[in-house]
């Protein structure tokens, strides 16, 4: 049974996004550095997930009950300070200080963010750190869930497959994660640097239930996270296709934007676009 | 004769006591716990154990997902693999986070023995000792051992607790141990030896040899590498002619490198090392080995004697 969400609920969680793309595209180009295109491309991905199914108490950060978010690919930590931000985590104004000597928000995510579990930034690493907190929750017959975003070239380590495979051993199926499938990494398309295709086999032959969706349609985007949450015995992951850049013309699908902040001029660009 | 024991055998019966009085311990193994020991908290505790297989990496990363939960997560397999296989997971994720994670590192060394260079960790304590927030302990024998485990497991933040694969012999009266003060074995204002881990034990020897030749060296066991107790080897270094110092480790980075760092700052003494001069193990038995790397006690004599007779 697929749960239907009102029109104005979805338009509401679009506009939120939209406004999510403004503040990721201001706080770069006040840093003068930083990640707009694969922070871009997971916006709508992470945006449903802060403002519709994550159980979370930004007042309280440390809630024990709450669901836990781990942000893998941890250079896209722009997207998720806007985020943080608009849900009261700490006040909009911070987000001016991203980059800075003293910012408590760090280039890559740290701890001292409220909101921020655990340290990223080294790619490969944060599913294993969600396997980590699935077994927490197990341990303590704890109902919270788990996510995790993924990067596409991250999956390139090592250590994801380690992590894939101790997730489905453990029967971690309170564990989801999401993979931002742009295509794109630092050098080129993923498909001539190191080709990840079949991808949704591989997860399935490492016990993943897997959901393929357009990452940037909010009404798929619900559905898979209800689809996961009603999955048990093993993890699910969501293979959101998406676009590098997203929201932004001259962004999207250009691999300089992956580790480029726009310019003065290109942010009023970016801004005017993402108005209308 | 002095009791000996596996310093391994004593970890897993203090992770169990640990287990019983507290359910926020929670266990990681790589598909070592036989070897390790953690098969003896396994039994007794299988839903706080997990085995994660040949991914030390995965399982590293792993601890600090469970640490961020409030657990207090002991990680154990051998050394090498630790330190060198899982560096950038135990720096990364674990230390900068500041997590409450325990690595307790075993077949750290020489005297793993026949496996020869490939498990003989020689540089993990370096390694570790590079990365903020950590603390290291090299306990000297099965006592300590126990000691070490259970100063870690009360003190919030990453540990890295160092223990060999054979047994050693067991010091006596040592006195109280705390985590970051070292404790001064013999009395002796002639020449300091600052020794860690099975080393303390050739240092008696040397100490021994040396008190027939009419010197009176001070031994110290520097159990604590990270927080390093300054205060004790600056006294040795005011008090005697100076330091040897000992480990079954690198001469560099390791604890030979801590004491260069103090005295020389502070307070410039002769200091002769001990330890492997940059240089691969090798298969052997493990008292082969001590002798082929030169570390034994008849080696710290060697360089105490040419300390107090310069």
């Amino acid at each position: 049974m697929i749960k239907e969400y009102p029109q104005a609920q979805i338009k509401g969680l679009e506009e939120q996004a939209k406004k999510i793309r403004r503040l990721i595209v201001q706080m770069l180009v006040r840093a003068g550095s930083g990640h707009p295109g694969g922070s871009l491309s997971a916006t709508d991905l992470i945006t449903v997930l802060y403002f519709e199914v994550l159980r979370h108490n930004p007042k309280e950060p440390a809630w024990q009950e709450r669901d836990r978010f781990h942000l893998s690919k941890g250079h896209c930590c722009p997207l998720l300070y806007a985020i943080l931000a608009e849900r009261g985590y700490f006040p909009l104004e911070e987000l001016w200080t991203l980059r800075k000597l003293g910012s408590v928000l760090q280039g890559h995510p740290d701890r001292r963010t409220p909101g921020i579990e655990v340290a990223s930034g080294s790619l490969g690493q944060g599913l294993s750190v969600s396997v980590g907190m699935s077994l927490a929750a197990k341990i303590d017959k704890k109902d919270f869930r788990v996510y995790t975003l993924l990067g596409d070239g991250e999956t390139q380590e090592g250590n994801i497959w380690e992590a894939a495979m101790a997730a489905s051993h453990f029967k971690c199926d309170n564990l989801c994660a999401i993979l931002d499938y742009n295509g794109f990494q630092i050098d080129g398309k993923i498909c001539d640097i190191m080709e990840l295709e079949p991808l949704a086999a591989k997860w399935q032959a490492f016990g993943w239930h897997t959901i393929e969706i357009d990452g940037h349609d909010v009404k798929q985007i619900l559905a898979a996270y209800d689809q996961a949450k009603a999955i048990k015995g093993k993890p699910s992951i969501i293979i959101a296709r998406t676009v590098k850049g997203k929201g932004v013309s001259f962004m999207e699908n250009v691999c300089d934007f992956h580790g480029r902040a726009p310019t003065k001029e290109e942010s009023e660009k970016a801004l005017k676009e993402l108005d209308g | 004769m002095a009791e000996s024991l596996y310093q391994r055998d004593v970890y897993g019966q203090a992770l169990v006591e640990l287990g019983k009085q507290n359910k926020d311990i929670v266990v990681l193994d790589a598909d070592l716990s036989g070897s390790t020991r953690t098969s003896i908290f396994a039994k007794e505790f299988p839903e706080r154990f997990f085995n994660f297989g040949v991914a030390e990496q995965n399982m590293m990363a792993a601890s600090a997902g469970l640490a961020s939960c409030r657990k207090t997560v002991f990680v154990s397999t051998f050394a090498i693999f630790a330190s060198g296989r899982a560096w950038d997971q135990v720096r990364n994720t674990i230390c900068y986070s500041n997590f409450d994670v325990k690595i307790v590192a075993t077949h750290a060394g020489l005297t793993v023995g026949p496996d020869g260079a490939s498990h003989q960790a020689l540089e993990d304590v370096a390694l570790m000792r590079a990365i903020p927030n950590m603390n290291i302990i090299v306990p000297c024998d099965g006592p300590q051992t126990r000691e070490a485990v259970i100063a870690a497991a009360g003190h919030k933040g990453p540990f890295y607790i160092r223990l060999g694969r054979p047994k050693v012999p067991t010091i006596e009266n040592k006195g109280e141990f705390k985590l970051g003060k070292a404790q001064v074995l013999t009395p002796g204002n002639d020449v300091a030896i600052i020794a860690c881990g099975i080393m303390v034990s050739q240092g008696l020897a040397a100490v021994k040899s040396l008190s027939e030749k009419g010197i009176k060296a001070r031994l110290i066991n520097l159990h604590s590498i990270r927080p390093m107790d300054c205060e004790t080897v600056l006294k040795a270094a005011k008090e005697t002619k100076g330091i040897v110092v000992c480990e079954e480790h690198t001469i560099v980075g390791g604890l030979a490198s801590s004491i260069d760092e103090v005295v020389a700052e502070n307070y410039p003494t002769a200091v002769k090392r001990v330890g492997v001069n940059k240089r691969f193990g090798q298969s052997g038995e493990p008292d082969e080995l001590l002798r082929e790397y030169n570390l034994t006690g008849p080696d710290i004599e060697k360089a105490a004697l040419s300390i107090v007779r310069k």
